[in-house]
C-alpha cells in the first residue's frame, strides 16, 4: 500500500513536521519500503487473537491521593524558550 | 597507577573500601582514560569534570534524566536541556554511592543500531574504530569496554542494551518490562522501554540491576521485584536451556557469529545443562514487522512534547505558533525521528488503525504466547545477541531497512516483555561475538546464574586486543 505525495503532506502535518521538498522525496520513497516491510503483519489471520497493549498484567495502578511537593515555578520555566512570569511564552496563534 | 581497562566495579569498590585508593583517585582515573581515549571513540557528550570529584564513578546514557547535567537524547532539539530533576535510577546511583561521570552517546532518541543517527556525531567500537559500536546505547557499551567507565546506564527498546555491548564485548543486562523505573527518562516507545546495566562483568551487571531495580510510585508501571542473588555457582546443573532454531539459523547470521555461538551451547552441556532445540515459528519471522509498527506508534504519540514551547530548541522567529510548530520539529529533529514519526503518525490514523497499529498489537499477543509456552519446558534460551559483530561506519547509513535487521534477534523478546543478557562468548576475526541469553518474566536470577558460569567457562578477555 503506497503513500503518495498528498497523503505524506498531511501525514506530516497531522505531525506538525514541515518537511522541505528534498525530505519529501527521500523520507517518502523510504516511508514507503518501510510500510512494506511492517505490512507483512498482515499476512496473519488473527480475528479471534486479542490484542497486547502492554507485556504485564498490571491494571489500574491507584496511588492515594495526597498532596506532596511540585518543581518551584521557576525550575518548571528554567528551560523555557521564553516566558513571560510565571508563564511559557508562545507566538499568536495565527490564522 | 590504576588500570581502568582490566578493573571491575567490584574491585575498584573494594580497593576504596580497603583504603588502597580513594574514590577520588578512582574518578580522577577514569577521567584520565576519557582524556586519552575518548577524543577518537567519542563515547561521551559530555563529561562531568568537576575537580575533587568522588564516589564509584558510572556513565549514564544521555536519554537518562540527571539534574543539571544537560540531556540530549542525542537530538538538536534537546540541544542546551538541563533536567531541574533527576531520573529515580540516577538518584537511586546516587543513594548507593555512585557518582555521574559523564552522559553517553546514543543514536537520537534511543532510535538506532549504531549510533550514527546521533546529531552529535557516530562513537567508534574499540575493537575496531572503523566499525560502529552497536546502538542506540554505543557510547555506554564502548565507554565500559575501552575502560572509560567501569559500568554504565543504557536504555533498550528493541536491542539498545544487549546488542551494543555484543559489538564491543561486554555485559548488558535488558531487564523485565516493569522492573525499572522510567520515571526522568527521555521517552521513546513506552510499552517497550527499559533501563539497564551494562557491565564487564554479569556480577557487575547483577550488582548494578540489584541498585535500580524495584517498584517506584512515580513510575506506574514498575512492579516489586524478586531480591538480586549474586551469582556464584561455576556449574549449570539443573538448568534446563532451549535453542530455538529460528534465532540459530535466521539467514544473515554470520558463519563466524553461529560457530562462536554453537561453541558456546557446547559448554552448556560440558557445564550440566540439559540443552534442547526448540521453536518461535512466528516470534522470529513476523518480529521485525510488529516492532516497526508498535515502537514508532508509540514514538509519535511520545514526540509529540517536542513542540518548542517548554524546553529544548525553538525556531528563530516564527510566523505563528503552528509555523513555530512545524520548523521546529522539522529543524530540530534528525531523519530517524522523522521516518519514525510519520510511520507511528501514519500506523495510528484514521482508516489504518486497525491494519496496522491493532493488527500488530495482536501479532504481540501471539509472539508472548509462544515464548510462554517455551518456558514451560526451558529455564533460558540462547542465542546470538546479533546477527552480525561490529559493521563499518556507514555501511547501514543509506537503508534503514538494512539497519533495522540489525535487532532481528533482540526484538522478539523485547515484544513479550522478557529479560534477555548478552555476554561475550568469542570472537569472529578479532570482533567480538554476543551470546543472548533470555529468561522468562522476572528471570533475572537465572541468567545472571548461566551468565557468570559460562563467562568463568569461556574465559573472554573483554579488553580490546589494540589496547591490552
Amino acid at each position: 500500500m503506497a503513500i503518495d505525495r498528498e497523503q505524506l503532506l498531511h501525514v506530516a502535518h497531522l505531525a506538525r513536521l514541515e518537511l522541505r521538498d528534498e525530505e519529501v522525496e527521500r523520507l517518502g520513497a523510504q516511508l514507503n519500503d518501510i510500510l512494506a516491510a511492517v505490512s507483512k503483519v498482515s499476512e496473519l489471520d488473527l480475528a479471534d487473537v486479542p490484542p497486547t497493549s502492554h507485556p504485564h498484567d498490571v491494571v489500574n495502578v491507584w496511588a492515594d491521593d495526597e498532596p506532596r511537593p511540585s518543581l518551584p515555578v521557576d525550575d518548571a520555566l528554567a528551560n523555557a524558550p521564553e516566558r513571560d512570569g510565571s508563564m511559557f511564552r508562545v507566538p499568536p496563534a495565527g490564522s | 597507577m590504576i588500570d581502568t581497562l582490566r578493573l571491575t566495579a567490584e574491585e575498584a569498590w573494594r580497593l576504596v573500601d580497603a583504603g588502597e585508593i580513594s574514590g577520588a583517585e578512582l574518578f580522577a582515573a577514569y577521567l584520565a582514560a576519557i582524556g586519552v581515549r575518548d577524543e577518537e571513540l567519542h563515547c561521551y557528550l559530555h563529561v562531568c569534570d568537576d575537580p575533587g570529584g568522588d564516589g564509584l564513578p558510572i556513565a549514564v546514557k544521555d536519554v537518562i534524566g540527571t539534574r543539571g547535567i544537560p540531556t540530549t537524547a542525542g537530538s538538536r532539539i534537546l540541544e542546551g536541556y538541563v533536567p531541574v530533576y533527576d531520573a529515580t535510577v540516577v538518584a537511586r546511583l546516587k543513594e548507593h554511592g555512585l557518582r555521574v561521570l559523564g552522559k553517553t552517546n546514543t543514536d537520537e532518541f534511543a532510535m538506532g543500531s549504531s549510533t550514527e543517527n546521533s546529531a552529535y556525531g557516530p562513537s567508534h567500537n574499540p575493537w575496531d574504530p572503523s566499525r560502529v559500536p552497536g546502538g542506540s546505547g554505543g557510547g555506554s557499551a564502548a565507554a565500559v569496554s575501552a575502560g572509560l567507565a567501569p559500568w554504565a546506564l543504557g536504555s533498550d527498546t528493541g536491542g539498545s542494551i544487549k546488542q551494543p555491548s555484543a559489538l564491543c564485548g561486554n555485559v548488558g543486562l535488558r531487564p523485565t518490562y516493569g522492573t525499572v523505573s522510567r520515571y526522568g527518562v527521555v521517552a521513546f516507545a513506552s510499552s517497550l522501554d527499559q533501563v539497564g546495566p551494562v557491565a564487564r562483568t554479569v556480577r557487575d551487571c547483577a550488582y548494578l540491576y540489584s541498585v535500580i531495580a524495584g517498584r517506584d510510585p512515580c513510575d506506574a508501571t514498575t512492579v516489586d521485584t524478586p531480591p538480586v542473588e549474586l551469582p556464584e555457582a561455576e556449574d549449570l546443573r539443573g538448568l534446563r536451556i532451549g535453542v530455538p532454531t529460528e534465532l540459530n539459523e535466521a539467514e544473515g547470521i554470520e558463519p563466524g557469529v553461529a560457530d562462536a555461538v554453537r561453541r558456546a551451547v557446547e559448554r552448556c552441556t560440558e557445564l550440566g545443562a540439559e540443552v534442547d532445540e526448540c521453536s518461535l515459528p512466528l516470534s522470529v519471522e513476523y518480529g521485525l514487522a510488529c516492532y516497526y509498527l508498535i515502537a514508532p506508534a508509540e514514538a509519535s504519540s511520545n514526540l509529540a512534547r517536542y513542540d518548542g514551547v517548554r524546553f529544548g530548541f525553538r525556531v528563530p522567529e516564527p510566523t505563528d505558533r503552528l509555523d513555530m510548530y512545524k520548523r521546529t520539529r522539522d529543524e530540530g529533529f534528525g531523519d530517524e525521528p522523522k521516518r519514525r514519526i510519520l510511520v507511528g503518525t501514519y500506523a495510528l490514523s484514521a482508516g489504518y488503525y486497525d491494519a496496522y497499529y491493532g493488527q500488530a498489537q495482536k501479532v504481540r499477543t501471539v509472539i508472548k504466547r509462544e515464548h510462554d509456552a517455551l518456558f514451560e519446558r526451558f529455564d533460558l534460551l540462547v542465542s546470538p545477541t546479533s546477527p552480525t559483530v561490529a559493521f563499518p561506519l556507514g555501511a547501514r547509513t543509506q537503508d534503514p531497512l538494512a539497519m533495522y535487521l540489525s535487532d532481528l534477534l533482540t526484538i522478539p523478546s523485547c515484544i513479550a516483555g522478557l529479560p534477555g543478557l548478552s555476554i561475550p562468548c568469542g570472537l569472529a576475526g578479532g570482533l567480538p561475538v554476543g551470546l543472548q541469553l533470555v529468561g522468562p518474566q522476572f528471570g533475572e536470577n537465572t541468567l545472571f546464574r548461566a551468565g557468570h558460569a559460562l563467562e568463568r567457562a569461556l574465559a573472554f578477555d573483554s579488553v580490546p586486543e589494540r589496547l591490552r
